[in-house]
């Protein structure tokens, strides 16, 4: 494994591997980062550091392999944050890792994702070029958008070395709402009834046993005002304050419910999805958490994900096998390479020196 | 050959959906931005989406260049047409497909006019956030050529955040959808890429957007500054404050007084600067932050401070902003709307620079810009009857843009480089750079079809 420190080892890397490279954060998305033997592997976990921070801009500049962890602490300091949640934070996940998986938490709903929030990349080409797009400032249009591009890019077009980053003021206390909706249908139809509400939710998720939490976030003088007439929306409604409603959060922001040796599968998709998904999963021992107001399914699966990849192409839909064996990373419809995807990577990668789409 | 073209097009489309004839073809010569204009040799009306297909499908045979029209209001040249190529006008495609209130999606022809989404929302109490200015008129499927902008962009971005899906057909005839109804993807993020493409990756056909929940309150305040340094530092207090606002606007003297003039907004004609800064959304939470807003402002060195008090003063206030562009076309003969971003703690050093620039080419600039996320709006007036005045206009226009690169900016915050940027993009990336946006669009587009000669440098293109 080669652990490049510097943006100009990395190109050396580059230019000397003689089979695909595989990138590598922090390792957190065990089924995209880990190796199955052949590949060159390329860590980036010692190219970290801040290049530039400045509050009052409300942007920072980050080397990729920089952890989540020491962005969130020092935005913290000032009063700031990253309010898409960005996952696995805790267990040691990179800014690079988490933008190349284009993951964000429950937080996506209110604000946006990792897409919206970045303004700038540069990135390692599968030539040993240094390129970049995009810009430092928290708006323009110049030249193709490459920094939307790689989200999601999973390293097949290069490899990231800086990113810049808008970030927002932090919101300074949270309170969530509870209800037992009974089934998934009743969750799945309050979520839609709630997404049109005027309260500013900061985020809705839902369970498979029909459990909605609303949580909202803001000044706290006014939240308990907030709090109450959000729960005026439905009878039972529970309200949950405090270091309950942190961990609560935290707990699937850094999906603490994943049991051991279980495979975490990503699948995007509409509400009135998600009963049809949901009951194909209820046999065997699946877990399911539905996000960002029904539009992401996290699903915990055990063993092989064969099944998973059948229900998903039954039902229309693709996924990404986040945690889990290195094999097979994509899953349902999203295995099907479009057109469009296949020339990105000609241009991109025309010897195919990264991993194949 | 382009006989031979034209008359497979005339076989596939009915009579008033082909112009040939000059007369007809003079109202496509340019857009927004009329300082440069290019006769099409046809224009091309298209009404059903399987018929752009045959259309693009046709000039990829042919090699016949074509470049995709909304409703022509570009300020960067981006409709400009080719004189060897072919319009293709996406006004008839104008339908709404669907709009699914209960999870938010509506899906679009490309032609349908930005506003026309929030109409057809409201009864939903949706709406559909980007608002660029002329938001009456211009087309989703332009909107997502250039990512547009708006007033309101602060707080919830771009078009590119409100886009979840585009079917659209590339320069080779090949149809693709990318995307899909959901906020959430896996893969790398091809919408995202698509939008901001300006044209050069083909016709977006149909666009699924997300709609948001109109906000419950609104609360809008006018400020007054003798000056632009201080409107410009109330700005850089109200962001270092943590608010959010969800619009924040600055205009100069030259275009407060214009937009008095002409519409009347109320504003005090005397202010060096007017800032408009407005907060939405829950009522209980924007009231709280309204006091902050108004304890910010109220030590800022704001000599007249007004606030809305109900939905007609509100709109009476942003009428003045959203008229500030046709304003200033009644105290000048011509202008150029510029369009450039510098960081936020830069803007009253831009702001200065921009004045004695101005005095330096002794050409009166008039600024109105989304103050909110440094984009600026230096519009160079100039009279175009009067010899070398135009060349010298797009001087000034160009040294202001270099300016906010030189402070660590861009070259465009929304407007697109089209035509009229595109030299200046090596300004702002380097050769590498380039030359990887233009291998992109070689896989894309092989015989370089697709709205050439826009966004590059001349001599880095080919086609032209
Ligand atoms: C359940 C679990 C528990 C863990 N517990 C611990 C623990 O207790 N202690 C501990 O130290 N570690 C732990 N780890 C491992 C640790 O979390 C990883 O070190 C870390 O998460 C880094 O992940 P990452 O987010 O950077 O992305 P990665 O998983 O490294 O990468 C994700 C994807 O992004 C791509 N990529 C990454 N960086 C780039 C880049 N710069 N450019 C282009 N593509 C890129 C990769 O190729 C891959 O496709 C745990 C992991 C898991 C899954
Ligand atoms: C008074 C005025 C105010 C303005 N205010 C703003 C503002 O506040 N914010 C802002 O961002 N812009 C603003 N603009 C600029 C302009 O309105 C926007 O760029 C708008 O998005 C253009 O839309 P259109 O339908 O007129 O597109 P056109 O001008 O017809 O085309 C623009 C570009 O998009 C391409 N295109 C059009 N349709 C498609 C399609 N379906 N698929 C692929 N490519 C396509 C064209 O080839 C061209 O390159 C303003 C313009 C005017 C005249």
């Amino acid at each position: 494994m080669l652990e490049p420190k510097s943006v100009r080892e990395v190109q050396e890397v580059v230019n000397t591997a003689s089979t695909a490279m595989l990138i590598r954060g922090g390792g957190t998305k065990t089924a995209l980062s880990t190796s199955s033997g052949n590949e060159t592997v390329i860590d980036l976990s010692n190219l970290s550091g801040i290049l530039e921070y400045r509050p009052e801009e409300f942007t920072f500049t980050a080397l990729s392999g920089t952890s989540l962890k020491n962005i969130t602490e020092m935005l913290s300091e000032n009063g700031q944050w990253l309010p898409f949640d960005p996952p696995m934070a805790k267990i040691g996940a990179t800014i690079g890792g988490t933008l190349a998986t284009g993951l964000s938490g429950p937080g996506r709903y209110r604000f946006g994702g990792a897409r919206d929030f970045v303004l700038g990349v540069e990135w390692v080409s599968s030539a040993g070029e240094i390129l970049s797009g995009g810009a430092q400032v928290v708006k323009n249009v110049a030249g193709f958008d490459f920094p939307k591009l790689m989200i999601g890019s999973l390293g097949r077009f290069g490899i990231i070395s800086e990113i810049t980053l808008k970030v927002f003021p932090k919101m300074n206390s949270f309170g969530t709402v509870e209800w037992d909706c009974g089934d998934i249908d009743g969750a799945v139809g309050f979520v839609k009834e709630m997404t049109r509400t005027p309260i500013d939710l900061f985020a809705i998720d839902l369970e498979s046993n029909g459990i909605v939490r609303a949580r909202l976030g803001g000044l706290a003088t006014t939240l308990n005002n907030r709090l109450a007439r959000l729960s005026e929306y439905r009878e039972g409604a529970k309200i949950i304050l405090g270091d309950v409603e942190l961990d609560l959060w935290e707990h699937l922001r850094e999906f603490l419910w994943l049991p051991d040796d279980y495979s975490l599968i990503k699948v995007p998709i509409t509400p009135d999805l998600i009963p049809q998904l949901d009951a194909c999963l209820t046999d065997g021992q699946s877990q399911r958490k539905y996000s960002v107001g029904g539009n992401v399914a996290w699903i915990g699966w055990p063993g092989t994900t064969q099944e998973v990849d059948t229900i998903l192409s039954g039902l229309g839909l693709g996924g990404l096998l986040i945690i889990g064996s290195p094999e097979t990373s994509w899953l349902g419809t999203s295995s099907t390479i479009t057109i469009f995807a296949d020339k990105v990577k000609r241009a991109f990668d025309p010897e195919g020196r990264f991993l194949p789409l | 050959m382009f006989t031979d073209f034209v008359d497979e097009l005339s076989k596939m489309l009915a009579g008033d959906q082909l112009l040939t004839a000059k007369s007809e073809l003079i109202p496509y010569e340019s857009d927004g931005l009329t300082a440069f204009k290019a006769l099409p040799r046809a224009v091309v009306l298209p009404e059903q989406q399987s018929e752009v297909v045959d259309i693009v499908q046709l000039c990829h045979r042919y090699s016949v260049p074509f470049v995709a029209r909304g409703s022509g209001t570009s300020l960067s040249g981006g409709s400009l047409p080719n004189t060897d190529g072919i319009v293709i006008g996406l006004n008839r495609l104008n339908r709404i497909l669907s709009l699914d209130a209960e999870q938010r999606i509506a899906v679009v022809e490309s032609g349908v006019i930005n506003k026309n989404v929030s109409d057809a929302a409201h009864p939903y109490g949706l709406y559909y956030a980007p608002d660029p200015s002329s938001q009456a008129v211009c087309t989703i499927g332009g909107n997502v050529a250039f990512n547009s902008g708006g007033a309101h962009c602060l707080k919830y971005g771009m078009t590119s955040n409100h886009v979840m899906g585009i079917k659209a057909v590339l320069p080779d005839g090949n149809l693709v959808e990318l995307g899909g109804s959901s906020l959430e993807n896996v893969g790398p993020d091809l919408v995202g890429l698509f939008v901001g493409s300006e044209g050069l990756f083909g016709i977006a056909l149909e666009i699924t957007l997300r709609l948001l929940p109109i906000p419950e309150t609104y609360r809008t305040v006018l400020a007054a500054y003798p000056s632009m340094e201080l409107a410009g530092d109330a700005v850089a207090a109200v962001v270092a404050s943590g608010l959010l606002p969800g619009a924040m606007e600055i205009m100069d003297n030259l275009t407060v007084r214009a937009v008095e003039e002409s519409v009347k907004a109320g504003y005090p004609i005397d202010a060096g600067a007017v800032l408009i800064v407005e907060l939405e959304g829950e009522a209980s939470a924007v009231e709280e932050e309204f006091r902050d807003l108004q304890e910010i402002i109220s030590k800022s060195g704001a000599y007249n401070v007004r606030s809305a008090r109900d939905e007609t003063e509100r709109n009476l206030i942003w009428k003045g902003r959203k008229g500030a562009f046709g304003a200033l076309g009644k105290i000048s003969p011509a202008y150029i709307v510029q369009d450039g971003v510098v960081p936020r703690n830069q803007l009253g050093a831009a702001l200065a620079e921009i004045d004695s620039l101005s005095q330096e080419y002794g050409v009166r600039v008039a600024n109105v810009f989304h103050a909110g996320d440094g984009n600026l709006h230096p519009n160079v007036l100039f009279d175009n009857r009067e010899d070398g005045m135009l060349e010298k206009a797009e001087a000034l226009a160009s040294e202001i843009v270099k300016m906010c690169v030189r402070r660590g900016g861009a070259i465009t915050g929304e407007h697109g480089v089209g035509m009229e940027k595109r030299h200046l993009m090596t300004d702002m990336f380097s050769d590498q750079d380039i030359n990887q946006m233009l291998k992109l669009t070689n896989e894309f587009d092989p015989k370089g079809i697709a709205n050439s000669g826009k966004m590059f440098p001349a001599d880095r293109v080919r086609g032209i």
